[in-house]
């Protein structure tokens, strides 16, 4: 490998004569190091063009009208929706693992949580600049805002696509504030353990004077657990939100009331293949693999299918109440996807969702990180035509024949698909060098020496505990 | 890493802020908290990278207020959407959706859901840095080396000098027993300025003011009158570079935007060649026949007797009589003036050539309007079969009925 040449100080065993420096320092040299390795530049380079062809697309659509993306009659929800729906259901596993997961007191959360919220925020970022875009005049969104305007008109709150507003904004909101307040103490760390006056003063800032003080840690606990208990109605609403906005319209193939936990369960999927593809090169690059083990993978892949087979049963269950609901529109949709036009798409979703994550059933496969990480980045692209068969497809064949159509996007419609990559992974990949990318708090108080961890719960850590010893 | 720490001179009491003892373990932190707790402190505290187990109880915190200003906020934030749904889609402006009640609360359950989560939330991580004093920039403790790492491995505990029980020799005694791996004298912080720096206070007045500037005008705006027309920032399609009709063009000789159809133009479908069809001519005179295009059959004349009903009864009456509808109530209305429409079974009418029937409708006649715009030229000739049939019906004799129902009539 060409890595040997190119020493990486990332990959040294973490310095400290305790459990808790260890941690400490695996977590914080990645602030620290003068240079990150080689792999960030050249992922930054390629990360930062593609973010580059997104805002170029994204100007070329709002200068010229959105007549150079393929949207037509009778698809004009078209790619930019497809996309919306698809990043934020990958925006669903951070609070997932951070919330519901922590309600449940699943100790190995700890190792992926900061990870996965960050990935969460960044996600709904990518996913809120589409609607945006969508409506062809960027500048006007405060339409959708109860804002006093010129019209003297107000938002129509009996519209799901306002309801999506409030959910989508709510969203991000509470998992920004959750994951800073997460980062506080972390910050505290980076503050005290940066040697240069800037950077002092940056964490200084955030960080806001924390000093580990258990009176503050009591509320700070106390806060968490209710954020905890917010986040987790919260995170199943979003995605059941989204699905009203096609639920609650007639059009066959979106008019289900299996919806909301069929979009919830799919969004937990598709995050959590989303979760495994960061951390596979992260805990490679950045030498996390005493944090992030290989146990911590496996835990996410019988994660991965659990919810692929939920999505599996909602595909089964579309069709059997597609016959058995008896409605001629309704099971022609479904006969449609099949066999239709666009059934290279359905078998494409078929063959991403719930077929090769089966591979997960063995055991050899669900601890090898590159199988892992091969069959993460597949269930991605098997979601993100899971959103595109719901919306293209139904759309396309209709009522009316006389109204039915083929959509074809153009070169922008996978421009700005694929440039939304790169506003997401030039925020990843500053988040992993200048943030804490482990909550380093959690991890040293579940680690044996902290007291907190329940005996049977904390093999992960064991590892990172004595891999000096 | 005691080569760091510098032996302080002894502090004058003034000086003192406290007493500061670290530990290596969560455990020994737990012990000692519990040791200083008995002896009936109150200004102290303990300071840990991570929340250590059992330090809550070992130290006496009560339990926070927290969870209720989080449940007041959630109520707060609930009844925000209540109010605010039903003040802008019910009271401020009723907007009816597709016969939907103005309103109605299944509807506004989602938005009602994602405000009381959000007020909880801003109002958790807002109430525990307040009740937390944070932001809390400077600190006594900053000062002291050691206590770096309390955001790292180590474990600190700290009584003050403010506390009514604290004397430096017993607390120190008391400290001692408890087995730190270190203990040190924290002097107050000497250093630090109590007070913003005054050119940072007047930056934020001077951008605090600026700030308010456009909330100002648009207070203005809305509180006062003014004849010239609003600000439009975003002129959108309003100026749309094309040119409409009736505009100038400077582009044409004429200077119009609107251009004439050439000569000899002919919309498509409208070429309308067949004069005998289209117009009812023939052989320079009003057609006498039906054009080949009419179909002489019993379905053309019922089609001629629906059309008939539609489009001529108004005023012509079911029997072509000219006795209508419209006849009957301008009569009956007597204010003068009304010509009877024409009865079309008089003598002169059943003379005329069908291509002058033909043209009548097209074209009307007299008081009569032109029909050509409603009536394809098909239905107007099997308009015109069953106008025939209504007039022989008028002017028939007694030879006209078959032998057989002669007897009927009688």
């Amino acid at each position: 490998m060409a890595a040997a040449s190119d020493f990486n100080p990332f990959q040294a065993p973490p310095k400290g004569d305790n459990t808790f420096a260890q941690i400490t320092d695996n977590v914080t040299r990645i602030m620290e190091a003068p240079k990150p390795p080689r792999a960030w530049y050249i992922a930054m380079g390629i990360a930062l063009s593609m973010l580059t062809m997104f805002l170029g697309s994204i100007t070329w659509a709002a200068w010229n009208g959105i007549g150079v993306w393929g949207n037509m009659m009778p698809v004009a929800w078209a790619f930019p929706i497809v996309n919306f729906v698809f990043w934020i259901g990958i925006g669903h596993a951070g609070t997932l693992i951070s919330a519901v997961l922590f309600l449940f007191r699943q100790n190995w959360r700890t190792a992926i949580n900061r990870f996965a919220e960050a990935m969460t925020i960044f996600a709904v970022m990518c996913a809120g600049v589409f609607p945006g875009v969508h409506i062809g005049r960027p500048w006007l969104p405060y339409y959708m805002m109860p804002i006093p305007n010129q019209m003297g008109m107000w938002p129509q709150y009996r519209s799901p696509l306002e309801w999506d507003i409030f959910a989508v904004s709510t969203y991000a909101t509470v998992s920004i504030l959750f994951w800073y307040m997460g980062m506080i103490p972390d910050f505290a760390t980076f503050r005290d353990r940066s040697t240069s006056t800037v950077k002092r003063l940056a964490y200084g800032i955030v960080a806001m004077g924390w000093r580990g003080s258990s009176r503050q840690w009591h509320r700070y606990e106390r806060a968490y657990l209710i954020l905890a208990a917010l986040a987790t109605p919260l995170v199943l609403s979003v995605h059941s939100v989204v699905s009203f906005d096609f639920a609650t319209a007639q059009l066959p193939g979106w008019h289900a009331t299996i919806f909301p936990p069929y979009f919830v369960a799919g969004a937990i999927f598709g995050g959590f293949a989303m979760v495994v593809t960061l951390a596979v090169p992260a805990r490679q690059f950045f030498g996390l693999k005493r944090i992030i083990t290989i146990r911590h993978l496996e835990l996410m892949n019988k994660v991965m299918i659990a919810t692929g087979l939920l999505v599996g049963y909602a595909y089964g269950m579309e069709f059997f109440i597609s016959w058995y609901g008896g409605s001629s529109y309704e099971g022609f949709t479904f006969v449609n996807r099949l066999f239709g036009p666009y059934s290279w798409a359905y078998w494409t979703m078929i063959s991403c969702n719930v077929i090769f994550p089966q591979l997960f059933w063995f055991k050899n496969i669900r601890t090898n990180v590159w199988a892992t990480l091969l069959i993460g980045m597949i269930v991605n692209v098997g979601m993100w035509f899971e959103r595109f068969v719901i919306i293209c497809t139904s759309l396309t064949r209709d009522f009316l024949p006389s109204s039915w159509g083929y959509y074809v996007p153009t070169k922008f419609d996978f421009m700005t698909l694929g440039g939304s990559f790169g506003l997401f992974f030039t925020l990843f990949l500053l988040f992993c060098r200048y943030l804490p990318m482990v909550a380093m708090s959690e991890v040293k108080a579940f680690s044996p020496a902290g007291g907190h961890a329940r005996p049977h719960l904390h093999h992960g850590h064991d590892d990172a505990a004595h891999a000096h010893h | 890493m005691s080569a760091d720490h510098k032996p302080q001179a002894e502090p004058t009491a003034a000086e003192l802020h406290g007493i500061l003892a670290e530990y290596d373990t969560p455990d020994q932190l737990v012990s000692a908290a519990k040791q200083v707790r008995d002896a009936g402190f109150e200004k102290w505290d303990t300071y840990s990278p991570f929340p250590v187990h059992g330090i809550d109880a070992a130290m006496g915190i009560k339990m926070t207020i927290l969870p209720w200003l989080t449940l007041g906020a959630g109520l707060t934030g609930l009844a925000t959407a209540i109010t605010m749904q039903w003040w802008m889609n019910a009271y401020d402006y009723p907007w009816l959706i597709s016969g939907k009640p103005i309103w109605s609360i299944p509807a506004n359950v989602p938005i009602m859901f994602e405000l009381t989560v959000l007020f909880s939330a801003i109002t958790t991580l807002v109430g525990m840095l307040m009740l937390n004093g944070l932001p809390h920039p400077s600190h006594p403790l900053d000062l002291v080396k050691r206590f770096g790492r309390v955001t790292d491995d180590k474990f600190f505990l700290l009584i003050q000098a403010a506390d009514a029980k604290f004397d430096e020799k017993d607390t120190r005694d008391l400290i001692d027993a408890t087995h730190p791996v270190a203990v040190e004298s924290v002097l107050e912080d000497r250093v630090t300025p109590d007070t913003f720096p005054p050119g940072l206070i007047y930056g934020l007045i001077v951008v605090t003011c600026g700030a308010l500037v456009p909330v100002a005008l648009a207070v203005k705006a809305r509180h006062s009158k003014s004849d010239k027309p609003r600000i439009h920032l975003i002129q959108d399609m309003d100026a749309q570079p094309k040119y409409k009709a009736q505009r100038e063009n400077p582009i044409f000789a004429d200077g119009r935007a609107d251009r004439e159809a050439l000569p000899g133009t002919v919309a498509v479908g409208h070429l309308n060649e067949d004069d005998h069809f289209y117009r009812g001519r023939a052989q320079g005179g009003w057609a006498r026949t039906f054009p080949s295009q009419v179909d002489l059959s019993e379905e053309t004349m019922a089609r001629g007797k629906a059309r008939f009903g539609i489009y001529c009864t108004p005023c012509h009456g079911q029997s072509g009589l000219g006795d209508g509808m419209v006849h009957k109530r301008a009569d009956a209305l007597a204010q003068g003036g009304w010509i009877q429409p024409t009865n079309m079974t008089q003598e002169y009418v059943r003379l005329q050539p069908v291509g002058e029937l033909f043209n009548t409708i097209s074209n009307g006649v007299r008081n009569m309007p032109a029909y050509a715009a409603q009536i394809p030229p098909e239905d107007r000739w099997a308009i015109i079969m069953y106008v025939r049939a209504l007039q022989r019906s008028q002017a028939g004799s007694l030879n006209d009925v078959p032998e057989s129902e002669r007897g009927s009539l009688k």
